[in-house]
């Protein structure tokens, strides 16, 4: 056994560095990751290696026993995918030791998210270790270093403000909707229109819970398209207003010149309904409801600018909260690090480990 | 055991843990921090724990309900308030509903404590020996703990109305429950609160009829407060009082019978035989 072990490392390349161009050409199938595996696996000095690929990164997180397994990865990783080597070293990050755990730790926290503080990462790095886990290439150094970043990356999102408030318009939108209701399992949901936002929208409810949809376009055959897609009803457009006291959610998404939601129509559908709130989010320009809609008890109205302040605050609140969330990682990665080290050191390996200089090295 | 201490400082210290409960939430609402929900609940069971105790020793000198004074009729819609929320807060999990019920009992035990003369004299017997009797009035008042929880989850809709109206969203407003939540438990606490203070009326009103009360003004008063809740009910149930108004309504009644507990108390039969009470 060599007495300087392996090293723990990170390579990769994320949105602050690659184009999308670039990050494109970077996107690792689980296809091309066996392969990739197949091709490493006769390396030999990459000891334990993980990979994680999402829309905004790909990362190797592992341990090496020499620079040179790692300068192999990455030349059996552009080769694979075609990419120029040159363009992915401008774009490539490597850190090693403690460096590159802060930066795991970092990036399943979703402090390095393109989205701050975003959850959707934390699953995408269980993800990638689940990976390594059926691939045979996590090892007692990354079985560690994995379970601990999952739980700090819980403790930091626990114990700071940084993925509260939802920071995507559609998001904002769901969550007035719970704020409202409670829950969307039982609500009916109403879309008029089929455009890209209302259609977007109309997902992040289903992913929410909502099951019952029903959509309304002034081109009835592309409301049935859009009900298909979303596994919805469609509606005459000209009988949304009428039979508005039968959902509880209208998304408003037309291209209509003027006001498709009148006071009238509004009041008339709570006479019908009135116990039950009506919650309105009118994401057209120009607007689909008119705004005096909002003065009729248990009616609530949001239009896009609303939806998009409130998004900008919360954002802003999470922005506020990085530097407390960037120094609890530094202190759970502080105090992993030792342990980490020392399962490092008795890795064997066939090569000597590189000088403490890499430590910060690209 | 209890007799360790006497029955008001055991309330006095009731009355200390529900203050640490309201402190506890207010420092979590100044600091834009979700309280913690199992220490807020701890907190007022302890002091429900606490207020069990001295009323208990009430009970024990007085044998019986201790219903005697104003002090004793304060102390007695707080303790039923608060057996709802444990049952409630339990269940339901409302979001910021301990630390209103915390802010209230509070307010209910430390005034009562606070002012001397409500408990200076006490009525002897107040109850005639009538199990009956005894049982209508725990009832009635059983029911105004039912309308102080009621009180609250409406200024809790008050609130969270009025943050989704004006889309002030952020801050302590981010930790209030969802309006159809607000909605449909402030709905059962009325019907529930309805539903007691009838059987109370029912019970009370077979006494009257055998022995009229002295004060036409205390059967009044509580028919009327009986009346107005049970109007609210059906207005509610037709849904022709809704929303931020049925919430104001709730509010307003449950004050105008927090003021009337003052009539009920003085116009309680038997003719008050007062005595001192010591402390």
């Amino acid at each position: 056994m060599s007495p300087a072990g392996g090293i723990f490392f990170h390579l990769g390349a994320s949105h602050h560095t690659a184009p999308l161009a670039l990050r494109e050409k970077l996107a690792l199938t689980p296809e091309k990751t066996a392969v990739l595996g197949a091709r490493l696996g006769a390396a030999g000095e990459l000891r334990e290696w993980a990979v994680l690929s999402t829309c905004n990164r790909v990362e190797f997180y592992g341990v090496a026993g020499s620079p040179a397994a790692i300068d192999r990865l990455q030349a059996e990783f552009c080769a694979l995918l075609e990419c120029s080597p040159v363009d992915f070293a401008g774009a490539a990050r490597r850190t090693f030791g403690l460096e590159a755990l802060r930066h795991l730790l970092v990036v399943a926290a979703g402090l390095d998210s393109q989205m701050l503080g975003e959850t959707e990462i934390f699953g995408q790095v269980k993800e990638s270790y689940a990976g390594a886990l059926r691939r045979g290439t996590a090892g007692p150094v990354l079985n560690r270093a994995f379970q601990k970043t999952f739980q700090a990356a819980k403790f930091v999102r626990t114990h700071t403000a940084i993925t509260e408030g939802q920071v995507s318009v559609a998001s904002v939108a769901v969550d007035l909707a719970l704020k409202i209701f409670g829950g969307l399992r039982t609500v009916r949901v109403l879309l008029l229109g089929a455009g890209e936002i209302g259609e977007k929208t109309a997902r992040a409810f289903q992913s929410r819970g909502a099951e019952a949809l029903t959509v309304a376009s002034r081109r009835l055959e592309r409301a049935m398209e859009l009900a298909q897609a979303l596994a919805a009803a469609a509606l005459p457009f000209e009988h949304a207003p009428g039979r508005l006291a039968e959902f509880d959610i209208v998304l408003c998404a037309t291209s209509a010149p003027g006001v498709v939601l009148t006071h009238d129509a509004v009041a008339a559908a709570m006479r019908r309904r009135p116990a039950r709130p009506l919650f309105f989010i009118d994401l057209a320009l120009p607007r689909d409801v008119e705004p005096t809609v909002a003065k009729l008890p248990n009616v609530f109205l949001y239009n896009l600018d609303d939806l998009a302040k409130i998004a900008e605050e919360n954002r802003a609140a999470r922005e506020s909260e990085v530097g407390r969330a960037q120094a609890l990682v530094a202190e759970k990665a502080g105090a992993l690090w030792p342990r980490l080290e020392q399962l490092c050191r008795n890795i064997e390996v066939g090569a000597a480990a590189p000088s403490r200089s890499l430590a910060s090295a690209r | 055991m209890l007799s360790i201490l006497t029955d008001r400082q055991w309330l006095w210290i009731a009355a200390g843990f529900y203050l640490a409960g309201f402190a506890l939430g207010t420092m979590a609402l100044l600091r834009e921090r979700r309280h913690s929900r199992v220490l807020m609940y701890i907190l007022i069971a302890s002091g429900y724990g606490l207020q069990n105790a001295g009323l208990w020793l009430r009970g024990q000198a007085e044998h019986g309900c201790p219903l005697g004074n104003q002090f004793e009729i304060f102390q007695f819609t707080a303790w039923s308030a608060t057996t709802l929320f444990l049952v409630i807060g339990a269940t339901f999990r409302l979001s910021l509903l301990g630390y209103f019920t915390s802010a209230l009992m509070a307010a209910l035990t430390v005034v009562s404590l606070a002012i001397p003369e409500w408990d200076a004299t006490h009525r002897a017997n107040v109850f005639g020996g009538n199990p009956w009797l005894e049982f209508h009035a725990a009832l009635a008042l059983f029911s105004y703990g039912v309308f102080a929880l009621l009180a609250l989850t409406s200024l809790l809709f008050l609130l969270r109305n009025y943050s989704l109206k004006n889309k002030r969203l952020g801050g302590w407003f981010s930790f209030l429950p969802s309006i159809i939540e607000l909605d449909q438990i402030s709905l059962r606490l009325l019907a529930a609160g309805v539903v007691l203070l009838t059987a109370s009326l029912v019970v009370g009103s077979v006494w009257w009829l055998r022995d009229p009360p002295g004060s036409v003004h205390m059967v009044a008063v509580t028919i009327a407060v009986w009346l107005a809740y049970a109007i609210a009910l059906g207005l509610r149930l037709r849904g022709a009082l809704i929303a931020q108004r049925f919430a104001w309504v709730c509010t307003a009644l449950f004050v105008a019978a927090l003021v009337s507990l003052d009539t009920v108390d003085h116009g309680s039969h038997p003719a008050p035989a007062a005595r001192a009470i010591s402390n």
